[in-house]
């Protein structure tokens, strides 16, 4: 206690009313670990606290949407007892300081989103915007980025299983130093078998399970939301380093487990 | 006929191979675990594509030492059919069943495109239902597919007939365009290509088909 200055509270991307916010609901000054929660899970990244407003204007309902936002993913009703989960996401900032890393482990997070609602990925598609590649100035970073992030995606869905069946690359001017790399994934699955965020039973177990920590990744969420800046060059250790061969045996582990009636409830944990 | 396909951690195109195997094909097809000690009673093997053990020693490295590789190299000494596809073939190599190595591409790029393949023998069951110098249209997706031997080994395969399919456009460097080649005895093939990804219409291409064809006919007669 006492030890939360306003210096800590800015390195957690925090803002000085959020963390009046945070004393408010603690009803005391929180943690050096509580802190790091409300920093990640109050990040962009995790929360979409800015862009959700834009987010709700977008239609999520019809008879074929069988879960729409708030899980892991979305799911559509394909027909015959079939349905898809999908999902897209960003990983532009990690991309920009560590392509190769910053891209794979986006991959890999998109594919963990589909199949904890109990979907096995079949597809990966990417939307790619960089700078122009033979600017004066800009032109080594930007091919330097490029090749990194499609060497990163290509390693990450071969060695995880998955083809990336497509996706769309463009360069514009306005991309020099700030790449967008938006990765999709999908799933098939039946209808029937779709798993949710929740369990509800007294007694039952929590089990976390994932790849092995290391000094990678650390503040990964809130870095991942902050502003572009030269500085951002020096957080290439908070890009964590995908391990692929992991996340397959997750995934076989995971649809194996979700065949039998012992899964109450999973959830992705992502950058959280 | 049973096809029997291998499945290590990393595997991931044990469901292709199987799919091709039972669906594509017609016949049975069963998974047999990385940790068997045997095969059970299966007429051939596969060892499929993906990163067995993850690869990162080096590709087929780990799953040398895995325990169902003991019972495979006692079925293929016993005349038995295996086919290693991709990560397959890279276990083969790395397990002394085929001469060889296959190295980092020689454009330091994974490559994921369809290729062209030049039957070179249909003296073998792999290609028993083939003609000499028929073209198959199959994918390749590897990083580390470039076929290298010495001089002397490249030489024996040629001489012995035992180069089954060559690149029409080299994609990877692979020495004298090798896709694939069989052991002395010629029941146990190597290639990088895969042709379980070319045996349904679906996927573009059946082309890859003949290969499982190959691989039934022979054991149909046996």
């Amino acid at each position: 206690m006492g030890t939360i200055t306003p210096e800590l509270v800015t390195a957690h991307q925090l803002s000085e009313s959020e963390y009046e916010k945070i004393i408010r609901i603690l009803g005391r000054e929180p943690s050096y670990t509580e802190l790091g929660i409300f920093s990640v899970m109050w990040s962009e990244h995790c929360s979409y606290k800015s862009s959700r407003l834009h987010l709700k204007k977008l239609p999520t309902r019809s008879k074929l949407v069988l879960q729409g936002p708030g899980e892991n993913a979305g799911v559509i009703d394909i027909g015959d007892g079939y349905a898809i989960a999908f999902k897209i996401e960003s990983h532009n900032h990690p991309s920009f300081i560590e392509p190769f890393q910053g891209a794979a482990t986006g991959v890999g997070g998109i594919l963990r989103d589909i199949f904890t609602m109990g979907a096995r990925p079949v597809a990966v598609m990417d939307s790619l915007r960089f700078g122009p590649l033979d600017e004066p100035r800009a032109g080594a970073r930007n091919r330097r980025i490029l090749e990194g992030v499609v060497a990163g995606i290509a390693h990450y869905g071969n060695c995880f299983g998955v083809p990336t069946v497509g996706g769309e690359c463009l360069f514009e001017p306005g991309y020099n130093g700030n790449p967008l790399v938006n990765v999709f994934a999908l799933g098939v699955f039946k209808k029937d078998d779709i798993f949710l965020a929740q369990a509800r039973g007294v007694g039952n177990p929590v089990i976390y399970v994932g790849s092995k920590t290391g000094k990678d990744g650390i503040h990964g969420a809130s870095m991942a939301s902050a502003e572009f800046t030269e500085e951002s060059k020096q957080k290439r250790p908070n890009v964590q380093v995908g391990d692929p061969f992991l996340e397959k045996l997750l995934l076989e582990a995971c649809l194996e487990l979700m065949e039998t009636d012992l899964l109450v409830g999973i959830q992705a944990m992502g950058a959280a | 006929m049973r096809f029997g396909v291998v499945v290590f951690p990393g595997s991931n195109c044990d469901h292709d191979a199987w799919y091709a195997a039972s669906h594509n094909l017609g016949h049975e097809a069963e998974y047999i675990w990385h940790d068997s000690t045997t095969i059970g009673s299966v007429d051939a093997v596969i060892l499929p594509g993906g990163f067995s053990y993850g690869d990162y020693l080096r590709c087929g490295a780990i799953a040398k030492f895995s325990k169902v590789m003991r019972a495979v190299k006692q079925f293929a000494s016993d005349g038995g059919l295996v086919i290693g596809i991709c990560n397959g073939f890279q276990i083969l190599v790395e397990s002394g069943m085929l001469p060889g190595a296959l190295i980092r591409n020689r454009g330091l790029k994974f490559i994921c495109r369809p290729v062209r393949l030049v039957t070179m023998t249909a003296k073998s069951p792999f290609t028993s239902q083939t003609n000499p110098g028929q073209v198959l249209r199959v994918p390749i997706a590897h990083g580390e597919g470039c076929y290298y031997a010495d001089e002397r080994t490249l030489d024996e395969l040629e001489a012995e007939d035992r180069v089954v399919f060559r690149y029409l456009d080299n994609p990877n460097g692979s020495l004298r365009d090798i896709a694939g080649i069989l052991s002395r005895g010629r029941n146990v093939m190597g290639m990088m290509p895969h042709p379980e990804r070319a045996s349904d219409p679906l996927m573009g291409s059946t082309d890859g088909l003949v290969v499982f064809q190959s691989m039934a006919a022979v054991m149909a007669v046996k």
